[in-house]
């Protein structure tokens, strides 16, 4: 086991995941999603209210399972947009959640780590119509059983 | 009949044929505990790639040189040890494919779209994979079919008292089933299924992609009309698979990939499709990975099925008596007798992902994630599992290993 390793599981990444922030539904809620991780299924939902001028991201709430990276950084995102404006947060590059997680990333934990702040942006989008991240796009377009 | 034992094998010698088990992290070699979803290979199937591309390389079917004529008979003569492999009539009946994906993908467009329609049921099961069940969801919507599936009991097998309920449904048209689960392990009773697919006037598709590596296939025993599989999981190289199917099928169905090699004539007006196995494969082929499959069935047979069997059964019966031993483990799926070299497990309070990123601290390569059978993890309560699964190269060693690794994961979580 190297250093790099280690920080993996920092002592930071453990405590979010095991006592998230901002963890449970808001109901109702002015802005919701819910979004999987292909590569293993692990789950997040989403939920927004905004502030009087339906802009400033007043209350943000989730839900979900997954392995601490996905988990923790979900709750450490919660704290970082809290208070922030939805048009900003629609754009917000990931680079600024990672820097804020602050431990190495193989390409493949990343998308653990970048599931949420994903998540964030479907439901802004689907609430306010800002821009979809590429990697949302064309969500509608699924196979449904049992629907005329 | 004087019964002679399986011959047992010897891992420990048959990994000198695997250059990837030289290459060593602080001191030791991966422990490779994922070869359900693919296998190492040999330097004898990496020969017979090699020997193809530098002194027989062309394409197959079309040159009357040299080269051509080798290429072909190399091709050829893979399709015939595919065929023997799983005991099929016909070498006729055998199409080289991708993937075992492609390979049902195939039979369900190619057969399913012009034999489905409303009134008819498509039956799956909840531990199917997804290879295995998306393209019959696909194409039941797309005909009107209904979309039916067999369900599982809590040691992950199939409960065949469902069936006559699915049988009341409509006309069933298709069973599929894996023989063998690659997320449990579980072995499936396909040979009652296709006893009962016939029953109701219905074709039985077997995917076969997880027993092929580990236990003799003879489509004639089962009783299947089609059965797919991949060379990747046994030791040869990825991009090649094979479909078996019924002649008389086959034969009546459309082709599922257009262009050269599948044609017999070409014109403005009309077009002819050529003659098995060639319709279904449109375009030049996977050559060298083919002599490659080849040399890797060869492989696999030379070591033998049942010893190889006899060697994951082992494994299996130490590796869950092991973790049966750890605080907060849970394993899915059947008793070691009746499944193959997969075990699957989760570890309380730790998510297979974080388990799987501490084991390869200690170089353990294990599967984390819903290993392609979301539908199965619904079932079971879980979002992933862990997966330990065995091969002909694996050891005991490799599961102290695993079990050590795990005792960290628990440290590090403190769980």
């Amino acid at each position: 086991m190297s250093e790099l390793d280690q920080q993996l599981y920092r002592e930071v990444i453990l405590d979010h995941y095991k006592n998230p922030r901002g963890h449970g539904a808001l109901d109702p809620a002015d802005a919701h999603a819910e979004g999987q991780n292909p590569l293993c299924g692990d789950e997040v939902s989403i939920f927004v209210r905004f502030g009087d001028d339906g802009d400033t991201i007043d209350d943000i709430s989730f839900e979900g399972r997954g392995c601490a990276i996905s988990q923790a950084a979900t709750s450490m995102l919660t704290e970082m947009v809290k208070g922030r404006k939805a048009s900003e947060v629609a754009v917000l590059p990931k680079d600024e959640l990672l820097d804020e997680i602050g431990i190495p990333l193989t390409p493949i934990r990343l998308k653990c780590a970048i599931l949420g702040l994903g998540v964030l942006k479907v439901a802004l989008h689907r609430a306010k119509g800002t821009p979809l991240p590429e990697e949302w796009r064309g969500l509608e377009n699924e196979l449904k059983l049992n629907e005329d | 009949m004087a019964v002679t034992p399986a011959a047992k094998l010897d891992a420990q010698k048959l990994r000198a044929d695997f250059a990837v088990f030289d290459e060593l992290v602080n001191g030791k070699p991966v422990a490779y505990l994922d070869s359900a979803s693919s296998t190492q290979k040999p330097r004898q199937v990496l020969d017979a790639m090699r020997e193809f591309y530098e002194h027989s390389y062309a394409n197959v079917h079309r040159g009357v040189y040299t080269l051509a004529e080798r290429a072909t008979a190399g091709y050829e003569g893979a399709r015939e040890k595919v065929r023997g492999y799983i005991n099929a009539p016909s070498s006729r009946e055998v199409i080289f494919t991708r993937s075992a994906t492609e390979a049902l993908n195939l039979i369900a467009y190619a057969w399913g779209l012009d034999n489905l329609g409303p009134g008819d049921v498509v039956v799956i099961t909840e531990l199917e994979h997804h290879a295995n069940f998306v393209p019959w969801q696909f194409i039941a919507k797309k005909t009107g079919a209904e979309f039916a599936h067999i369900p599982i009991d809590d040691l992950g097998e199939l409960q065949l008292d469902a069936l006559d309920e699915i049988a009341a449904r409509g006309n069933v048209k298709v069973v599929a089933n894996n023989l063998v689960s690659n997320t449990l392990g579980t072995i499936n009773p396909v040979e009652k299924l296709a006893a009962w697919a016939h029953d109701q006037g219905a074709i039985m598709v077997v995917d076969a992609a997880q027993a092929a590596p580990h236990k003799k296939i003879d489509v004639q025993a089962l009783g299947c009309d089609f059965l797919a599989f991949s060379s990747h999981k046994l030791c040869g190289p990825s991009g090649a698979g094979a479909l078996w199917g019924k002649r008389e099928l086959l034969e009546k169905m459309q082709p599922f990939n257009f262009g050269g090699e599948m044609i017999r004539s070409v014109s403005l007006e009309r077009t002819s499709w050529n003659e098995l196995p060639y319709k279904f494969e449109a375009g030049t082929p996977a050559i060298a990975e083919a002599f490659g499959f080849g040399a890797a069935l060869d492989y696999v047979a030379e070591v033998g099925l049942d010893a190889i069997e006899a060697h994951e059964h082992e494994l299996v019966v130490q590796t869950m008596d092991a973790l049966a031993e750890i605080d907060g483990i849970r394993i899915f799926g059947p008793p070691a007798d009746r499944r193959t070299g997969i075990v699957s497990f989760e570890l309380e309070n730790v998510h297979p992902h974080d388990v799987a990123q501490i084991l390869n601290w200690e170089n353990v390569a294990v599967r984390a994630g819903h290993h392609c059978t979301q539908p199965l993890m619904t079932r079971l309560g879980v979002a992933a599992t862990t997966r330990a699964s065995f091969y002909l190269y694996s050891l005991p060693e490799d599961v102290d290993r695993l079990v050590a690794g795990l005792h960290k994961v628990k440290d590090t979580f403190g769980a």
